[in-house]
């Protein structure tokens, strides 16, 4: 019986292969679900695990490869998936926060119907939340923005697991014990096995270790946008799933990572939520900020710029410099030229009374064209006439004219193709040794080895400080993960 | 029982009419009758219609700059068209409805800003009212004007009327299938998208039927005053917008309130009785319902301020 | 070849275009016996809805949902108080323009403190101000029609060289204007927020600084123009400031400033005042009555929006 289900696939992604501009975000990676097994899905940011989730869902269509429901051929998209049983909690939620919980699960299940549409939601979504969350106490009439974050997790992830007419085949979990605690995360493991053992399929993906080996059938480990290690989870442990997700050899490299603290620190905050590690920067150190993506680093470095910049009143002199990342907080100002794109940040020291001298600002853009070497015939061109890696380079060389004496930068280098790494990193060093601070927020192993110091954030505060040779992959991805078993 | 964030925001509104009535029936003892009722909440019922309009407007995170001037054109059918040969005005009104919906579809697949194509439609609108009725004119169907001045035992026309409007369009956005979506694309569209619903559609049959909200305000206006002009409505854009956001309504984020948006539009309906009981100068009328508004959002500002606080704690 | 491409992109051509056209098309119809007096009414009544709508612009560039709804009131208190402060002594004129430069400010700032003490959206806000001030003007006004100083009259209603004096004013403001935007830094704020107000944030620009100077800015603009147009009218009406409310938001839109924000555009503005007035003429002189007008001005806003929002998808 057991093996006739395994035989039987829910979803198989063959040779998938996807790129966003110079990136590689899947590179010929397979990824097959079988029914009535739970698959674990581990890997370092960036390794492509949003990526295939998104694949699969039918939300993301591959530029190479095959994708599958059931073991016949279907035009991908979102109805596809859906008609073949997946569902999909996103790490964002998605629920309509303006909602009661029983009209989001109308909302999700379109075989909700007709007359007593209501009376039949509330069961059901009722009864769901009762079989996953025995005890939850949440009152499913009331509007999703009363309920806290915890139970807002809860109630998608009994949605998803419910079934109107027809049960989900599928149901991928990103993240789902982020927001619950610990007797909340051991209920939902226990119903995953048993939504398995009735033959259902479930792709697990979670940073905590513990619950992956604990829970899953089989474990896939993804790096570099392929899979490197698929193997029953009984096979692994957190070491050697640890060791499976970095990669040994490259820790022969040479550290240029070395203490500079002296003197007195010239920035610094508290423990951040009250618990964890002070943070604290010197001159000319580059320190690292590390850990899974989205455990507060971002705002971490949001929370020190903002701290010291007035928002009413222009200030005399920069202190600081922000470098954004090119995800969600884009710092490019899209109408605009890039000589206007660069120069923004430093207007206070190329004009006379308020007026921007023009002369000056070309001159300023012809220095900094040089010296980053930013790919362009003229500075007058529009900044989205650029690709994405010069527009990074644009967005560092603006943060770098000003006057600040640190630049914090949120992950800038994400996407960005090696051989512009390599210069940015070039001119990093060369400023840093200049007296220069930076504090560098970056989801790349290798980045994070080019710092002096590294702080790992986990959950909103930071669990680790490594100074010079403490800095290596494997101490990084033991702080990230590990530490919140120990807790 | 806990009291829902919905029953929270209702309560201010509820507050605030319950108040502006004792107080108008303390200074006019009279205006504590039948006909005293009707006189106070006469004008209400074109304006909660109009509310519930902006409502749906509102409920897909828009906003509707051309409420008035449509409210106004539509008067002026029903004055001309409608008393005339009421086959040709029906037409007409569904004509204008599938304007909206057209211009739903529009600021859907284009990402207009609302605001601006509403702007241009107000303009549009205004010039077709002044093409129908160039000067104050037209008759009221009869069977309009019997129905807005009917006189039925105990309650007034006005209060029934808006009693049943907050009824109907309660069960249609707070209880239907339809509702829910609604409500769902100003609450998240994206997700509302992912569950395989048609976004556009929802939108267009949103616009729609304010379309018709608005095309029954206009009908009921003219049953009230008996003639029309072309500016007979202009004041709807901003009393429906205000009505709304007195209501308990929110410009972004899908939450709105039918009952809510009925009670707010009965309240400025009042206020402006209140403010001559009062023997605040007519001056002073238009300044302090500006002064009412911003004392309620305040109210607001600081109830959910108090709402937020006990969340964290 | 190059040159003419480089006109071809800019936004504003085409509302010069279009009035370039319009005002041809009325001429012909006149015989071209009225040209000089008709160019010199465009000029005039573009005039004011120029320096109304540059105030305007500027909110507007600050991104979406920023819009100033109380222009008409301010425009309607400032002249109502300015001609009874001067009334009708020559010697008070400046201290009318000073007095109305002053309720510019005071609405500019209740403007931005409603904004950000209640945390409503701009246009409820404005619009909340706007009843609180045009109560005011009520008040102060009284029905009593004060008359303008002589000599402010007469500096209104006269030209230099042919062209209103008005539109000189216009110009002159315009080109503040222009130099505000093109070349100052407070310019490049404004831009910047109106495209994202985030990244201006973390690029160290005071955002909310910022906001606040360009409310009071469009407010106090609103106000000189109701002191001009309260002197080139004769006095003061309750209702003088009304058709500016859609007049100065539709003169932003048609001149090719973004409305998305962050994009704006000075001559645009003169272009678009110029074509709608002329427009309106031009519908007189055929015969057409304000109902068509009325709805060709609502398919132009409703087209040029249509146009410009391609123009940003194919982006």
């Amino acid at each position: 019986m057991i093996t006739a289900h395994q035989r039987q696939e829910v979803v198989a992604a063959r040779g998938i292969r996807v790129t966003f501009g110079a990136v590689k975000a899947l590179d010929g990676a397979d990824l097959v679900i079988r029914s009535g097994e739970c698959l674990g899905l581990v890997g370092h940011n960036g390794a492509g695990k949003s990526t295939i989730v998104n694949v699969i869902n039918g939300g993301l269509t591959p530029h190479e490869g095959t994708v599958t429901y059931g073991g016949k051929d279907a035009t991908h998209g979102i109805a596809t998936a859906r008609a073949n049983g997946v569902r999909c909690v996103f790490q964002e939620l998605s629920l309509c926060p303006n909602l009661t919980v029983s009209e989001n699960t109308r909302i999700m299940h379109a075989g909700l119907k007709g007359w007593a549409w209501r009376t039949r939601a509330l069961k059901l979504v009722e009864a769901q939340l009762a079989d996953v969350f025995p005890g939850h106490g949440i009152d499913c009439d009331s509007t999703v923005d009363d309920l806290s974050i915890a139970e807002r997790q809860m109630v998608e992830i009994a949605i998803s697991f419910a079934g109107a007419n027809e049960r989900p085949k599928l149901v991928i979990l990103d993240e789902p014990t982020s927001s619950l605690d610990a007797g909340l995360a051991a209920q939902l493991m226990t119903y995953i096995r048993r939504f398995v053992a009735d033959g259902g399929s479930v792709l697990l993906i979670s940073h905590i270790l513990g619950e992956i080996l604990s829970t899953s059938d089989r474990v896939v480990v993804m790096k570099d946008g392929r899979v490197v290690a698929d193997r029953a989870a009984s096979e692994f442990s957190t070491r050697t799933l640890v060791e499976a997700m970095g990669n040994v050899v490259r820790e022969q490299e040479l550290h240029h990572g070395q203490d500079k603290r002296l003197g007195t620190p010239i920035l610094s905050m508290p423990p951040r939520r009250g618990r964890g590690l002070a943070f604290e920067a010197y001159r000319g150190e580059i320190i690292g900020f590390a850990g899974l993506g989205g455990h507060g680093q971002t705002q971490a470095l949001l929370d020190i710029y903002l701290s010291r910049n007035s928002n009413w009143w222009p200030g005399r002199k920069e202190e600081l410099a922000f470098v954004a990342g090119d995800r969600s907080l884009n710092g490019t100002f899209p109408l605009w030229s890039i000589l206007k794109n660069l120069s923004i940040a430093s207007l206070g020291g190329l004009s006379s009374r308020s007026l921007v001298d023009r002369s000056r600002e070309a001159g300023l853009g012809e220095t900094w064209k040089k010296r980053i070497e930013i790919r362009t015939p003229d500075m007058d061109n529009r900044i989205l006439s650029l690709s994405g890696g010069n527009q990074q380079k644009v967005l560092f060389a603006r943060a770098l004219a000003t006057a600040a004496r640190t630049v914090l930068m949120d992950d800038p280098m994400r996407g960005v193709d090696v051989g512009t790494k390599q210069e940015v990193y070039d001119i990093l060093r060369s400023e840093a040794a200049a007296g220069r601070t930076f504090v560098w927020y970056s989801t790349e192993m290798d980045e994070i080895r080019l710092c002096d110091r590294v702080y790992v954030f986990r959950e909103g505060a930071i669990v680790a400080e490594l100074v010079g040779d403490q800095i290596t992959e494997q101490n990084v991805l033991a702080s990230s993960f590990t530490a919140g078993e120990a807790a | 029982m806990k009291l829902s964030s919905a029953t929270v925001r209702l309560i201010i509104p509820a507050a605030s009419l319950a108040l502006l009535l004792v107080a108008v029936f303390y200074m006019q003892p009279r205006a504590m009758s039948y006909t005293g009722l009707n006189l106070l909440f006469n004008l209400a019922v074109p304006i909660a219609l109009a509310t519930i309009a902006q409502m749906l407007i509102m409920a897909v995170n828009d906003l509707d700059l051309s409420m008035g001037t449509f409210v106004s054109f539509c008067a002026c059918v029903a004055a001309t068209f409608l008393q005339t040969s009421p086959a040709i005005g029906i037409l007409i009104f569904l004509g204008a409805i599938a304007v909206y919906a057209a211009i739903g579809v529009v600021i859907h697949v284009r990402e207009l800003p609302s605001i601006v194509v509403t702007l241009g439609m107000s303009f549009v609108w205004g010039g077709l009212a002044v093409l129908l009725l160039p000067s104050p004119g037209g008759v009221a169907p009869g069977w309009v004007r019997w129905l807005m001045t009917a006189k039925p035992p105990v309650v007034p026309v006005a209060i029934v009327a808006s009693i049943l409007i907050a009824a109907i369009t309660h069960f249609v956005v707070m209880r239907s299938s339809f509702g829910v979506a609604i409500r769902g694309v100003g609450g998240n569209h994206r997700s509302v998208e992912r569950a395989g619903w048609s976004v556009i559609r929802l939108r267009a049959a949103t616009y729609a039927l304010a379309g018709v909200f608005a095309v029954l305000s206009g009908v009921a206006l003219v049953g009230l005053t008996t003639s029309a002009d072309a500016n007979i409505a202009l004041r709807y854009t901003l009393l429906s917008i205000a009505g709304v956001i007195l209501g308990g309504g929110e410009f972004v984020g899908g939450k709105v309130s039918p009952i809510g948006a009925v009670i707010g539009a009965l309240t400025l309906t009042l206020a402006g009785s209140f403010l001559s009981f009062m023997r605040i100068s007519p001056d002073w009328q238009i300044g302090a319902q500006g002064a009412i508004l911003v004392v309620v959002l305040a109210l607001r500002l600081a109830l959910n301020r108090l709402e937020t606080r006990e969340k964290t704690r | 070849m190059n040159a003419s491409r480089l006109l071809l992109a800019k936004p504003w051509i085409w509302s010069f275009a279009a009035t370039a056209i319009v005002w041809l098309v009325t001429i012909l119809f006149t015989g071209g016996a009225s040209s000089l007096g008709l160019s010199q009414a465009a000029l005039t009544f573009a005039a004011f809805s120029v320096i109304v709508g540059i105030g305007q612009m500027f909110v507007i560039t600050l991104g979406p949902g920023n819009i100033d709804l109380s222009v008409p009131s301010t425009m309607t208190l400032s002249g109502t108080l300015a001609l009874k402060l001067m009334d009708v002594q020559d010697g008070m004129i400046l201290f009318g323009l000073a007095l109305s430069v002053l309720i510019g400010f005071l609405v500019g700032i209740g403007n931005y403190a409603l904004i950000k003490l209640l945390r409503i959206p701009p246009i409820i806000a404005t619009l909340s101000m706007s009843f609180v001030v045009q109560s005011t003007a009520i008040w102060s006004n009284r029905g009593l029609r004060i008359k303008p100083p002589q000599s402010l009259a007469e500096f209104t209603t006269s030209s230099l060289g042919g062209i209103p004096n008005i539109a000189l004013v216009a110009l002159a403001l315009s080109l503040i204007a222009w130099v505000l935007l093109e070349k100052s830094i407070y310019g490049r704020w404004i831009s910047a927020i109106g495209q994202s107000t985030f990244a201006a944030r973390m690029t160290g620009i005071p955002v909310d600084g910022t906001r606040f100077v360009t409310y009071i800015l469009c407010a106090v603009l609103a106000s000189v123009a109701g002191y001009l147009l309260a002197s080139f009218s004769g006095g003061a009406a309750l209702n003088m400031g009304a058709e500016y409310l859609l007049m100065s938001i539709a003169v932003v839109v048609i001149g090719g400033t973004a409305v998305a924000g962050g994009n704006s555009n000075i001559p645009g503005i003169w272009g678009a005042s110029l074509f709608m007035f002329l427009v309106v003429s031009m519908l007189n002189t055929y015969g057409f009555g304000a109902g068509f007008r009325l709805i060709l001005t609502g398919l132009i806003i409703i087209a040029v929006i249509l146009l410009a929002g391609g123009r940003q998808s194919a982006r």
